[in-house]
Parts: C-alpha cells; sequence; structure tokens
C-alpha cells in the first residue's frame, strides 16, 4: 500500500519535473491573456513566438551539446558574428549572404568540438576561447563595431527575416522545422543514441564501442551553424548585422534549456522542454512590457529568480526521487 | 578526460616545467619584449598604469581561485561587482567606510546565497551562480534606476586614484588580498580542507571534513572580493556605472586562474600563478594595444593564449 502510494509520488514528481515548465508556461498564458487584454491580440501572439524563433534556434543547439554532459559559451558571439556575415555577404546575392556565415560558424564550431574530442580539454575554457575569437573576428570585420552592414532592402535575404507563410513568420516556421528534426535526430537515431549515452557515462559509452570523439565534434559543429543560422534570421530581421547583440545569449540560451528540464550534468533532456523554457522567458519579458508601470530592469530580476526556483525544485524533486 | 583511464600520459619533463613557471616565463618574456620594442614602455607611470588595470582582475580572480580549488565556478562575480557598484552612491552620503561596508556586505550575502545552493541544495556551481549572473546585475540597475552616478566624494574617489608610500591603492589592496590568500591556502585548516575537497568530495566527507562550511566559505570570499574589486573600480572610475562595471569579469578571472595554472577540475590552488595569470592577460592587452593593433586581434590572441595554457595543462587536469 505504502508502496504504490510513494511510487505514485515519484511518478507525480518525475511529471512534475519533467513538465513543470510546461505547467508554468500554460497557468500564464492563461493568466496574462485575462489580466492584459493586449496579450492574447494576434499582432502580440505573432510577436511572442517571433522573438522566441531566433533564441529556440540557438537553443537547440545547446540542448543537443549539455545532454552530451558539455556547454558551448561561444554561441552569443557566434550568433553575432553570423548576423554580421549575413548582412555582409547579402551584396553578393543570397546564396553567399547564408553559405559564409554558416560556413564560418560551423568551422568554429568544428574546432570546438575538435579540441574537446582529441585533446579531452574542458568544454567551459575551449568555447570560452571561442567567445572571445568570434567576437574579436567580429570586430575586425567591423573595423572594431565602427561599421554597420546593411541588407540592402531590394536583398531576397529579408524573406527570411520579415516574410511570412500563412501568417506565420518565417523564423518562426523555420524554427518549427529545426525543433522537428531535431527532435527526431535525438530520439530516433543512432546519433542521438549515442549523445545521451556520452552524457550519461562517458567511459561505458566508450567501452561500448561507440564513436564518441566524432559524435561530440558532430555536436558542436551542429551548435556553431544553428548559433550561425539565428544570426543570419536576426540580420534579416533587422536589415542589418547588429554588432551589439549576442553579449550574454550563451546564458540565456543555458537557462531556458535547464528550465525546460535538461539536466546540465548530461544524460537527459528533452527537445520539447527546451522549446518551452523559450516560450516561458519571451512570456515573462511579455508581461514586464504589459506591465508598463514596471521597471524593465525587473525582467533579468525576475529571469534570474525564475531560474533560481525551477533548478531549485528540479533539485528538490530529484532528491525526493532517489530516496524514495 | 574520459580516456584518461586507459592510457597513460607521457609527460616529459619540459611539459610538466612549463605547467609550473609557464606563466612566469611568459610574463618575464612579454616584459622583456615590450622593453626592447615598446617606445616608453620603461616608465614608473606605465608601470602604475598596467598595475592599476590590473588589480579588479586581480583581487577578483584570487576568490575565483579558490572556487575553482574546490571544483566549483563563480559565473556570478561581474554582477556582484555592479551590485557593489550601485550602492556605493547610495551609502555615501554616511561616509565611504559605511557605503564599502554596506557594498562589501552586499558581496558576502551574495556569497552565501551561492554557497547556500551550492553546498546544502547541490545545486551546480555554474547553475546556481548564473541565476545570480542574469539577476544581479538586474537588481543593480534597479537599484540605480538604469543611471550613472558622478562621485564628488574626495575621500572616497581617493581609493582609485590615490597613493600610499608612493604605491596606488588599489595595487597595494590587490596585494595585501593576494598575500592573504596565499597564506589561508597553505598555513590554515581552512586552506588544506578547501584543497582536500577540491581534489576528492567523496574522500573529504568521509574523512569527516566540514565539507558544507568550506564550500559556503569559498563562495562568501568570492564574493566579498568581487565587491571589493567593484568598489575600488568605481573610485577609479569616479562613478557609479551598474551598466557596464564587472561585464564580462567571470570570464577575464576564470582566464587568469586557469593560465596561472590552477586546473578546473580542483584540488589545487596557485595564487602567485593567479596574479601573474592576471598580470599576463592585462600585458597581452597592453602590448597589443601599444603596437597599434586593435581590440579585436587582442581578443582572438587573448583566446589563443587560453587555448595554448589550458593544452599544456591539460594532462595535468585528465588525472
Amino acid at each position: 500500500m505504502t508502496a504504490t502510494v510513494s511510487a505514485r509520488n515519484a511518478a507525480f514528481a518525475g511529471v512534475l519535473q519533467r513538465q513543470g515548465a510546461a505547467v508554468v508556461l500554460v497557468l500564464g498564458v492563461v493568466v496574462a491573456w485575462f489580466a492584459f487584454p493586449r496579450f492574447g491580440s494576434a499582432d502580440n501572439l505573432r510577436d511572442l513566438a517571433l522573438q522566441s524563433s531566433f533564441l529556440a534556434v540557438i537553443a537547440l543547439g545547446m540542448t543537443f551539446v549539455i545532454i552530451s554532459g558539455g556547454i558551448d559559451l561561444s554561441v552569443g558571439s557566434v550568433y553575432a558574428l553570423g548576423g554580421v556575415l549575413a548582412a555582409y555577404g547579402s551584396r553578393y546575392g543570397l546564396v553567399v549572404a547564408i553559405l559564409l556565415p554558416l560556413t564560418v560558424c560551423s568551422l568554429i564550431g568544428l574546432v570546438n568540438g575538435l579540441l574537446i574530442a582529441r585533446t579531452r580539454m574542458a568544454p567551459f575554457i575551449v568555447t570560452l576561447a571561442s567567445l572571445l575569437f568570434a567576437r574579436g573576428l567580429l570586430l575586425a570585420l567591423t573595423s572594431e563595431g565602427a561599421t554597420t552592414y546593411k541588407v540592402d532592402s531590394d536583398s531576397a535575404l529579408l524573406w527570411l527575416g520579415q516574410g511570412t507563410i500563412l501568417g506565420v513568420g518565417v523564423p518562426v516556421f523555420l524554427a518549427l522545422i529545426l525543433f522537428a528534426l531535431g527532435g527526431v535526430l535525438l530520439r530516433r537515431t543512432r546519433f542521438g543514441q549515442s549523445v545521451f549515452a556520452i552524457g550519461g557515462a562517458e567511459q561505458s559509452a566508450l567501452l561500448m564501442g561507440l564513436a564518441v570523439a566524432r559524435t561530440k565534434i558532430t555536436l558542436y559543429t551542429l551548435s556553431g551553424a544553428l548559433a550561425g543560422l539565428a544570426g543570419i534570421l536576426t540580420a534579416a530581421y533587422l536589415r542589418s548585422g547588429v554588432t551589439v547583440i549576442g553579449v550574454g545569449t550563451e546564458l540565456d540560451a543555458i537557462s531556458v534549456v535547464v528550465i525546460g528540464g535538461t539536466l546540465l550534468t548530461g544524460g537527459a533532456g528533452t527537445i520539447v522542454g527546451t522549446l518551452v523554457g523559450v516560450l516561458l522567458r519571451t512570456l515573462i519579458q511579455n508581461v514586464i512590457n504589459q506591465v508598463g508601470s514596471l521597471d524593465s530592469n525587473y525582467q533579468t530580476v525576475v529571469s534570474g529568480a525564475f531560474l533560481l526556483v525551477v533548478v531549485v525544485i528540479q533539485r528538490l524533486l530529484a532528491r525526493s526521487r532517489t530516496r524514495n | 578526460m574520459a580516456s584518461a583511464g586507459l592510457t597513460v600520459p607521457d609527460r616529459t619533463r619540459v611539459t610538466s616545467w612549463l605547467q609550473d613557471y609557464g606563466v612566469y616565463l611568459a610574463v618575464v618574456v612579454l616584459l622583456l619584449f615590450n622593453v626592447v620594442f615598446t617606445g616608453n614602455f620603461l616608465s614608473a607611470a606605465n608601470f602604475r598604469t598596467q598595475l592599476v588595470q590590473a588589480a579588479p582582475v586581480c583581487i577578483v580572480a584570487l576568490g575565483m581561485a579558490l572556487v575553482i580549488g574546490t571544483e566549483g565556478i563563480d559565473l556570478s562575480v561581474g554582477s556582484v561587482m555592479s551590485v557593489a557598484a550601485a550602492l556605493v552612491p547610495l551609502y555615501l552620503g554616511a561616509g565611504p567606510l559605511t557605503a564599502i561596508l554596506v557594498a562589501v556586505g552586499a558581496g558576502i550575502v551574495s556569497g552565501l546565497f551561492s554557497g547556500f545552493l551550492v553546498a546544502r541544495l547541490g545545486i551546480q556551481p555554474i547553475i546556481a551562480t548564473l541565476a545570480l549572473l542574469v539577476g544581479g546585475r538586474g537588481l543593480a540597475l534597479v537599484i540605480a534606476h538604469g543611471r550613472l552616478v558622478q562621485l564628488h566624494n574626495a575621500e572616497f574617489l581617493a581609493l582609485g586614484t590615490g597613493d600610499v608610500l608612493g604605491i596606488p591603492v588599489m595595487v597595494l589592496v590587490a596585494a595585501v588580498l593576494a598575500v592573504l590568500a596565499g597564506l589561508l591556502v597553505r598555513r590554515t585548516t581552512f586552506g588544506r580542507q578547501l584543497v582536500a575537497i577540491g581534489g576528492n568530495r567523496a574522500a573529504g566527507t568521509l574523512a569527516g571534513l566540514p565539507v558544507k562550511r568550506v564550500l559556503v566559505g569559498v563562495y562568501v570570499i568570492s564574493g566579498a572580493l568581487a565587491a571589493v574589486a567593484g568598489v575600488l573600480a568605481t573610485a577609479r572610475l569616479g562613478a557609479s556605472d551598474p551598466n557596464d562595471l564587472g561585464l564580462l569579469m567571470e570570464l577575464s578571472a576564470i582566464t587568469a586562474v586557469v593560465v596561472g595554472g590552477t586546473p578546473l577540475t580542483g584540488g589545487r590552488v596557485r595564487v602567485l600563478g593567479t596574479v601573474f595569470g592576471a598580470l599576463l592577460m592585462q600585458l597581452v592587452h597592453a602590448t597589443l594595444i601599444k603596437h597599434d593593433l586593435p581590440d579585436s586581434t587582442a581578443q582572438m590572441v587573448q583566446a589563443a593564449i587560453i587555448v595554448a595554457a589550458v593544452y599544456v595543462a591539460r594532462e595535468r587536469n585528465s588525472r
């Protein structure tokens, strides 16, 4: 009898731990819907989705990296670099505007992966170095941040940021497709299994004969490429390569991944959770903007507090589960 | 790291020597290079500037080194600096000492908070301090209403620009704190416990060490030192700037610690190495600037140095 109750409690705790963010998101949306008349308007919802999409693309790559037990601090700088390269490349046509940033950003990710997988250096330090490197490269390209590359108003690139399909913004569309692909990659392929195995116990993964090094290199390359893609979309949306974006974006990405229930220790996590985490973050920002009287600085305070609450709850639930 | 158990690293004496003394060698080489190739380098005024600029990073890095010694990390230091800076103008009316005490008190409270999360709740240091990094700066901006405040209290400003016996106050504070940190690590029970816990948490617990107390202690020290650095930087700036003060400081401090030879895997703290790590990063920056190489190049070179330093140290780290 007691066994069933505690089993049920454990299951409940498990659901909370995994779906807690989703529950909070639904509650938040319901409250905001009734509290703020403007919240439910099609314009606002469209805006919410669009603003979520850029961070979502970056956080997708981060989710893979964190599940493998790693971390990628370089994404914020790579994101900004991708945007500048896209705006710069747009004068040479759409193909260059997309391929140039994707190539450079993937290369940075590839180097991250090579250093981490082949020389066994800590991901934290390797990607910290590439954070500095990518920002340096960005400054060099923009004559120390003084030059802003604009995207011509007749450039085909603009559609990627500002176009709509069936009323939904193209970035939103792309983000959803990428998340669907990411979900399949993580859950239904050998590669995805390897990512979980490496994050769970790297030594065992090695002994099982999994291609640990190759998987890691692929992961970090993927993360770099996705950050670059988010940069392309942002440049297309803002019509220019903005040099000052991306500072601290890596921390935003890590936050939403963790809020989404992916464990920083690796070995467990979901793509959907990350999507929920991103939406929650945008929701908080949006609500704070709707409450006009609230100092916009509270946004970061609330974000920090929220991250903390989620992590503490996750931790307490995990503890009670192991006790059971 | 994974295959560490499978292959025995063949460490040569050269790499071993580089691991121990590389950072000192690099500082000496860079100094010599500048003396020969950089105009106006060999002047008292220039040395002063270099030391003063390295002082805040050095102070923060000392706390970071202790935290890293326990296999932790403190990402909140930059935000703690900004909170300290935001508090200074509010209490400066009651005298500089009050303002400093309040600011440092806030740093201690931040450290207690991080320490509680890490030691009591068992939350990973990177996440526990990330929350404060994100929220802390917001808090600083809320306190300061998002504004930069000019400061006019001459006594307070002397902290940033004044001298004692011909040595800038900031440099003196950094030097004293470095000596204290060195004594703490080498000569106190706390220091030995810290290193033991960082080397092997489970063994430390089994040996009956006060693991939680030591963990809280290092985060409190780190928070207090970050606040001190925030106060000094504010005095030097002549203004409280919660928007920009301490931005990316966590990265600079971690870099100084790692370049100085303290492994991220804990169990070892190199205080003098950390001081020289901070000096090295400052010297690299100054060298590039003085040779008219832009900031962008400076950042890329800094990245290369981090990778090189960690590459040299990696075999020790992977044990």
